[in-house]
């Protein structure tokens, strides 16, 4: 379980050009949601994925996952705690210079895992997302969708309890929009993994999305359940957002 | 001519291999401190993994001063550091030593900006997969510039050539000392013009070899 606590993040505070990303933000992700975080371009969504990955510290308020203060994690902790929630990055961030398998297998050699767990553990995985056939080829090589998958599954390496997902879909065609959903799903049901999306299309959302928070303008708007966000949305930005759907495409 | 330089034969064979010396394990030495140098330019720099301005500042000063001091003036000025080093301040062993402290931070430049060119997103990425700074610079950093490092060894090499021929000036041997010698002293423009074309066949090779392994290598651009 992951509590957002009233979490506010402020870019160069007392600058003249302060920015607040999230102003007093709180909701929940239970264990075993695919959860959608929805909001227009710069309503904050990205800086608290990257609070949730622990690549940033709220500048006040508190993320618990499983009761533990992200923000208190230092040193081997911190490495561990890494190691319990994986990120898709909305540019992949791939190794160039690495074969897909030596990709995948990345984290597990971080986590110093013995040469034959590795192996194993890289097949499997290669199987998961479909791309045992691409195993030795580079990440230039492959196609955008192909590289997501990659991405999903170095997250994957280490078993995280919870996948992280930035705007997973929204540089992809609709059919591979489709797949990679699709796949997401499966994640969910066959691993058990928490999955978190942040996107701004609606349609990711009511594909896949079990839950929704709803950002606006670095504030919380509303969350609950996607079914009854959608039939009876509260805020105006939900609404808005529901209007616009299929509309414009900007990250 | 022909009759000149083959009357020269060993004397340009030396040379040959003097510079070749020179080069060699001069530039192998300015990396052993120029790369270290490099990498903590570049991750201490704001926003690096180890961000100290501190240490970045005096640094970067350091580097700055090693850059601007020209490489003839940094022979002379070497010279008796160099003899506690070598215990002579005369040859191409005892040149050594400045050509390495004068292309060190140049190496450290050089370094610094193959870094720069690592997507910042990779190593994030690598710090959400639980790597710390060390295996973030041996396999983020240093693993995904392999092909700029490359050719930034080439281009280091070839610059050391350069220098190495300056320090023949003053009594390092190798190619340069016998351009100035036959060539400039005496006036055999033909031994000058033959030293130059075996430095320029030298520089080609090294350009060749290392752009031939360095494209080979780089897999970023491979569609």
């Amino acid at each position: 379980m992951i509590q957002i606590e009233n979490v506010t993040k402020v870019f160069k505070p007392g600058a003249e050009n302060e920015v607040t990303a999230l102003n007093n933000v709180s909701f929940t992700i239970e264990n075993g949601d695919i959860f959608g975080i929805i909001g227009m371009s710069g309503a904050g969504k990205s800086t608290l994925l990257r609070c949730l990955s622990m690549l940033e510290k709220p500048t006040s308020g508190r993320i618990l996952q499983d009761g533990v203060d992200l923000a208190s994690l230092r040193g081997k902790a911190l490495l561990k705690a890494h190691r319990k929630t994986g990120v898709v990055f909305q540019g992949y961030n791939l190794l160039m210079q690495k074969t897909v398998r030596q990709n995948i297998a990345f984290p597990l050699k971080l986590a110093h895992a013995p040469k034959e767990q590795v192996a194993a553990r890289t097949d499997e995985l290669l199987q998961l997302v479909g791309l045992q056939d691409k195993a030795d080829v580079y990440p230039a090589q492959l196609s955008g969708g192909q590289r997501q998958r990659v991405a999903i599954a170095r997250a994957l390496a280490t078993s995280p309890e919870v996948l992280l997902c930035d705007e997973p879909t929204s540089a992809l065609d609709s059919l591979t929009t489709k797949q990679m959903l699709a796949l997401l799903q499966d994640i969910n049901t066959k691993l058990g993994v928490t999955i978190v999306i942040i996107t701004h299309e609606i349609n990711v959302v009511r594909a896949i999305c079990n839950k929704v928070a709803v950002i606006d303008a670095a504030k919380f708007a509303e969350s609950g359940r996607t079914d009854e966000i959608f039939d009876s949305p509260k805020s105006s930005i939900t609404r808005l957002l529901l209007g616009t759907e299929g509309g414009q495409k900007h990250a | 001519m022909l009759e000149t330089i083959l009357g020269l034969k060993d004397v340009l064979i030396e040379g040959t291999i003097d510079t070749l010396y020179m080069v060699t394990v001069s530039t192998l030495f300015a990396y052993l401190i120029g790369l270290p140098l490099g990498v903590l330019l570049f991750t201490t720099a704001r926003g690096g993994i180890h961000e100290n301005t501190t240490v970045n500042r005096v640094l970067g000063w350091v580097v700055n001063i090693g850059r601007s001091i020209p490489f003839i003036i940094l022979i002379v000025a070497l010279i008796p550091f160099t003899r506690l080093v070598i215990g002579k301040a005369i040859g191409a062993t005892a040149a050594i030593v400045p050509l390495v402290i004068g292309s060190a931070p140049f190496v450290a430049r050089l370094v610094e900006q193959s870094l720069e060119e690592v997507d910042p997103g990779v190593v994030e990425a690598a710090k959400c997969m639980g790597a710390d700074r060390f295996h973030i610079i041996v396999h983020v950093l240093l693993g995904e510039s392999v092909p700029s490092l490359i050719r930034g060894f080439s281009i280091t090499a070839i610059t050391l050539i350069g220098y190495s021929a300056m320090a023949g000036a003053v009594g390092a041997g190798g190619l340069g000392d016998i351009a100035i010698r036959y060539g400039y002293h005496r006036y055999q423009t033909d031994v000058m013009l033959f030293t130059l074309v075996l430095m320029i066949a030298i520089v080609c090779i090294i350009q060749f070899i290392f752009g031939f392994a360095a494209n080979r290598i780089d897999k970023k651009n491979r569609a």
